[in-house]
């Protein structure tokens, strides 16, 4: 193996919102909250006891269980758009109509229904690929150092 | 998704352009939730007004494109005619009467009320609360309903047994044009039933425990349905009110049952339907103390603020307010803000309740919240409310510390600048 190698993973699943996006993942094992838990403005997590507090999703793969909270989450992430900070692509494992509506005003490629648990098969930095149209994962690991 | 021969005539534009992208929002929802078709609804509680300052930039363009924009998630701005179903105004950014009270320019107030004149000559009713279940809109048990607002929601499905998912600000600008929403989730019995049974081990009388049980409930079940069996006193609506939204703050609670309370189930065994609980929790004497000692965010007991009526405060709340404030003068240093629906304000103002907690120095607010208007006043450091709900959410919007207790912990604390609550 060169130190350049790198792990490449396809994982399978049901397309939410169609399209294609790449970009570096950002991975909670915590829901999110919409109004009260982001930042419209700035594309950034600021509930107070959350994991990923302080950090940006601005053009990332987002990597989550799904929404909670208050009904204005499809709101405040519609604004992400307007405000050019949305995440470039959604994956997440819980259905809720929160979740859903948001990713659809989004309007960013999004995917649930996977054959592999994403919140354990991707790590925050991974290259992710998302095909949303042909339903599928792929993410790019490199093993340089690992 | 399977559509009506109506809605496809809706879809293609047969009857207008608006109802056309209302339908494109309901169908790209509708397939994203995997929901099979749409279902008729005449009960509608959405987020239409323009009363915030990041919707400036689009309200010069009009009110049909933020109704365009933000209500239908449309590129292409359209007419908006009258809306189909019964549709209502949840609550808004700015007290329409203390707008300067809370720093809001005459500019955006201005801007606010003739988004309601605009959404008035469109059938919208202008309730401006989140509590629309207080003044008029009581749907029956079975209606299908497309609501906003969480801790409406929770209410609507539990404590009413009408039937509605979380809908947010683009689907109800949708299901209000059309009297259409995804017949997906609570709108269908088989996803009613518990999931958790959580057994009481400790009495859970006042307002304050009812806000501590919903979110310890909401932290462990998540999106999941609880089923809560022990009750040691009856609730009644300001409880479950205060319940509901702390479950929906903490977690993403949308249904509960109280067998022998709310009406969809007699007894644990209906709660449960076909189904088991997955998983059996107990609230004691313990997890009371850890959810007591976790929507505290604040280290400074000096208070500047003090935030009641989240969600907006029934008669009832008033009248024990004005009863706890008669005759004295909150601390010099303190703001009182008191929330409650503008129909309510009415009868609190004939009862002289509003002249009591004026004359004590605070203030009764309507049409809004600190935490939906991102608005308190100036400087300020330290909250303190009564609602598990504003704990939960207003520090980490505005960046203060704050307090969670009782009523009574919050008027002690309005009245001399300290909290000094324990639990």
């Amino acid at each position: 193996m060169t130190a350049n190698a790198t792990e490449v993973i396809v994982i399978k699943g049901r397309c939410v919102v169609a399209g294609y996006a790449a970009g570096e993942a950002l991975v909670t094992q915590e829901t999110i909250s919409g109004w009260g838990g982001i930042n419209e403005r700035e594309g950034t997590v600021i509930e107070r006891r959350h994991e990923l507090r302080g950090q940006s999703f601005a053009n990332k793969v987002l990597v989550f269980p799904g929404a909670k909270g208050s009904s204005g989450w499809s709101a405040f992430f519609h604004m992400t758009r307007l405000n050019g900070v949305a995440p470039c692509a959604m994956l997440f494992t819980r259905m809720t109509t929160k979740m859903a509506l948001g990713a659809v005003v989004t309007r960013v490629p999004a995917m649930t229904d996977f054959d592999q648990d994403p919140l354990t098969v991707i790590t925050t930095g991974d290259w992710v690929e998302v095909d949303a149209n042909a339903g599928e994962v792929r993410v790019s690991r490199n093993l340089a150092g690992v | 998704m399977q559509l009506t021969d109506y809605e496809k005539s809706l879809r293609d534009g047969m009857n207008g352009r608006a109802k056309a992208q209302a339908m494109d929002l309901l169908i790209r929802y509708g397939e994203a939730v995997g929901a099979e078709r749409l279902i008729e609804t005449n009960n509608v509680a959405g987020a239409f007004n323009a009363s915030s300052p990041s919707t400036r930039h689009i309200v010069e363009k009009g009110f049909d494109a933020v109704y365009s924009e933000l209500n239908l998630d449309s590129d292409e701005v359209v007419d908006v005619p009258h809306v189909e179903a019964n549709t209502c105004q949840l609550i808004t950014g700015i007290d329409n009467d203390n707008w300067e009270l809370q720093g809001a320019s005459r500019e955006m107030v201005e801007q606010q009320r003739a988004s309601e004149r605009y959404l008035g000559e469109r059938g919208v009713n202008m309730f401006a609360t989140c509590t629309p279940y207080q003044v008029g809109n009581v749907p029956v048990q079975g209606e299908h309903c497309a609501w906003m607002e969480s801790s409406a929601v929770i209410y609507c499905n539990s404590v009413l047994g009408a039937r509605t998912n979380v809908e947010g600000k683009e689907s109800t600008g949708a299901a209000a044009l059309t009297g259409r929403i995804p017949y997906w989730g609570y709108h269908l019995t088989e996803n009613r039933f518990g999931t958790h049974l959580i057994t009481l081990e400790t009495a859970v009388e006042d307002m304050m425990d009812w806000g501590l049980l919903g979110y310890f409930i909401g932290e462990q079940v998540e999106e999941d349905r609880p089923v809560i069996e022990g009750l040691s006193h009856q609730p009644d609506l300001i409880k479950l009110k205060h319940f509901g939204a702390a479950a929906a703050s903490s977690g993403g609670v949308e249904m509960y049952h109280i067998p022998g309370v709310t009406p969809e189930a007699r007894t644990v065994e209906e709660a449960f339907g076909p189904g088991r609980p997955v998983q059996h929790l107990h609230y004691g004497a313990a997890e009371r103390r850890a959810t007591f000692e976790s929507l505290q965010s604040a280290t400074d007991r000096k208070v500047d603020f003090i935030m009641l009526g989240c969600p907006h405060n029934s008669i009832e709340q008033m009248a024990l307010i004005a009863q706890l404030l008669r005759g004295k003068k909150i601390h010099p240093d303190v703001a009182l803000w008191v929330h409650t629906p503008r129909a309510i304000k009415q009868v609190a103002e004939r009862s002289g309740y509003c002249d009591v907690i004026t004359q004590a120095g605070g203030a009764v607010m309507s049409d809004t919240c600190p935490a939906i208007s991102r608005r308190m006043p100036e400087g300020v450091r330290v909250i303190a409310t009564d609602s598990a709900k504003q704990a939960h959410y207003l520090p980490a919007i505005a960046n203060v510390q704050g307090w969670f207790g009782s009523v009574q912990h919050c008027i002690d604390a309005a009245l001399t600048g300290q909290w000094n609550a324990e639990v």
